[in-house]
């Protein structure tokens, strides 16, 4: 029956048909959330009473005057350090693995693997791994560094550098296969014709690798920021925020669900957005630049 | 010389790499052993100490069971196989429409799937909440289902990206034959498009099994935990029964890596092509 209609009546049928669903979800579950968290960020609705009033400006106020809410941002700056760390293990490894290595196969895998782990799994690997006696304290014993061990999860001091330092596990195979897979595409020829000018690992590495794969690196830093302005998994699992590991989010979902302060907590994911917003077009801004 | 130097290289090259291997590895191998340790011997053993017992699964048991694992597995195998089935077919669909035709606010289309992009779901979550909530579907597994469903993005991207690779002429060609735009999508494209949809499937598949903040909010009720909330739970009355804890974590952990095994080459590809991108 369809088959028997014009063509252009056919593509105006798959057109609508083939796009209803996909608009409807991207409206109600991507610009409808942004357009009522901004509605309900001047208001003081506590999320399930009939009622509530506008308030202005007074939920933004107090993130930004009241420290126990613009803190955790000092947090995301332990994730974000974290992130240079982990791009650039993941650099190192990928540049070695995608020349001849032994085993190279076995290496990639676990090097990978823990990305694709349970977030709930990674954070109780780790309360095992930074628990008192736990892993870590055992593993400094036996290198003769024993003295060093502390309350890593204890210590406000110390524990944003412990929990980052999961993070860094769980996410640097992601950043790995990426540059990896950008790495590998790069034709053989370059390196052979480099090999006959003499150039060393080193000068491969910096005037082929690192050139053919700056987009990528550029890409992995803007989701480097977003991504450690959004933690949440591993701290929530491991401390649920305790001992100064409050981070954003967490506090988000505390405000709303918790404390049922919708408006306000509408008001810090708008912050949030804003800021993730501005470091991606500041960082496409800089990367159209540069060409 | 320059050999010297080179064995020199070639020595910390491997160093590294052992050790790269070694901090990925220990964190696992230890919840390992430390699963199938009986409760006294988890608190007289150091955490590097093996297991006496190589066969003590009686925490897996206990965790299994009391933790209803099975419970978890099924709904997130439910959850899943719904979700990919379904973003599947969605973004191949829309993808076919953005790169086939032109039209009046095709343009306009595409530009709000982009912009989407920029917005973290994380950041309005709660706003999202109550869009769910005034939908009925808070506590159902519908929700996590039409939320993984309607914030794909990546999966329009990875077949958008596909679909260029795809010559039109095929289309064409088909057209002369006088198949209907129907039968070129289901019979033509949808094949062809068999690279891609495994990518879509692995990358939305490992986020969908992986993620805990959406069934821990949308789905708080006790039978519909899936695996991940499944695990949470035993933080709290297992405090003092790591190595049962220990168990859960590997019966989470055994189906990925199981699955990694047998798919290693298909997911390195789809993480290479669908992130990036």
């Amino acid at each position: 029956m369809f088959a028997n209609l014009s063509y252009k009546t056919q593509r105006r049928i798959i057109i609508i048909a083939f796009s209803l669903i996909p608009v409807v979800l991207l409206f109600t579950f991507a610009y409808l959330p942004v357009f009522n968290m901004f509605k309900y960020s001047f208001t003081n609705w506590n999320g399930y009473s009939k009622s509530f009033d506008y308030v202005g400006f007074e939920n933004y106020q107090t993130i930004f005057t009241n420290p126990k809410y613009f803190s955790v941002f000092k947090v995301s700056l332990y994730y974000f350090g974290a992130t240079f760390v982990q791009m650039g293990l993941a650099l190192y490894f990928a540049t070695i693995l995608s020349f001849n290595v032994r085993f190279k196969n076995f290496f990639k895998g676990v090097l990978f693997f823990p990305y694709l782990l349970n977030g709930v799994a990674i954070g109780f690997i780790f309360l095992v791994f930074f628990r008192p006696d736990g892993t870590l304290d055992t593993l400094l014993q036996v290198i003769g560094l024993g003295h060093l061990s502390q309350g890593w999860l204890l210590n406000p001091n110390i524990i944003n550098i412990s929990l980052a330092g999961a993070s860094l596990w769980r996410y640097m195979g992601f950043n790995f296969i990426i540059f990896l897979g950008a790495i590998s595409s790069i034709g053989k020829d370059i390196y052979e014709a480099a090999d006959i000018d003499g150039a060393n690992r080193w000068h491969q590495f910096r005037h082929i690798i690192l050139p053919s794969i700056k987009r990528i690196l550029q890409l992995n830093l803007i989701l480097a920021i977003s991504g450690a302005i959004s933690a949440f998994d591993i701290p929530y699992i491991m401390t649920g925020g305790s001992n100064g590991s409050n981070t954003f989010v967490i506090q988000t979902v505390d405000v709303a669900f918790k404390y049922s302060k919708l408006g306000l907590a509408s008001a810090m994911a708008v912050v949030l957005l804003i800021i993730v917003i501005l470091v991606t077009l500041l960082q496409r801004v800089l990367i159209k630049g540069d060409d | 010389m320059y050999r010297l130097k080179y064995a020199a290289g070639s020595t910390f090259k491997y160093i590294t790499l052992i050790l790269g291997a070694f901090a990925a590895l220990i964190p696992i191998i230890v919840v390992f052993f430390s699963s199938l340790k009986t409760n006294a011997e988890y608190g007289a053993t150091s955490p590097l100490d093996p297991p006496q017992n190589w066969m003590n699964f009686s925490n897996y048991t206990k965790a299994f069971v009391d933790g209803k694992m099975l419970l978890g597995f099924g709904n997130t195998l439910f959850i899943l196989a719904i979700s990919i089935i379904g973003a599947t077919l969605i973004g191949s669909m829309i993808a076919y429409v953005l790169s086939r035709f032109k039209f009046r606010g095709s343009k306009l289309l595409m530009g709000a799937f982009l912009l989407a992009t920029l917005i973290p779901s994380v950041t309005t979550q709660v706003a999202t909440f109550r869009i769910i909530d005034t939908l009925d579907l808070v506590n159902t597994r519908f929700a996590p289902i039409i939320l993984y469903l309607g914030t794909d993005i990546i999966a329009v991207y990875i077949f958008l990206q596909f679909l260029d690779t795809i010559s039109e002429s095929l289309d064409e060609s088909a057209m002369l034959d006088g198949a209907s735009y129907i039968t070129i999508f289901f019979k033509i494209v949808l094949p062809l498009l068999a690279p891609a949809i495994v990518t879509v499937i692995i990358v939305k598949g490992v986020n969908i099994y992986n993620d805990f903040y959406t069934p821990f909010l949308y789905m708080p009720g006790e039978n519909l935990q899936v695996i991940s909330t499944a695990l949470f739970k035993f933080k709290g009355p297992y405090g003092s029964q790591w190595e049962v804890i220990c168990a859960a974590i590997m019966i989470t952990i055994i189906p990925i890596l199981v699955a990694f095994i047998a798919l290693q080459k298909y997911i390195y590809n789809g993480f290479a092509q669908g992130s990036v991108k």
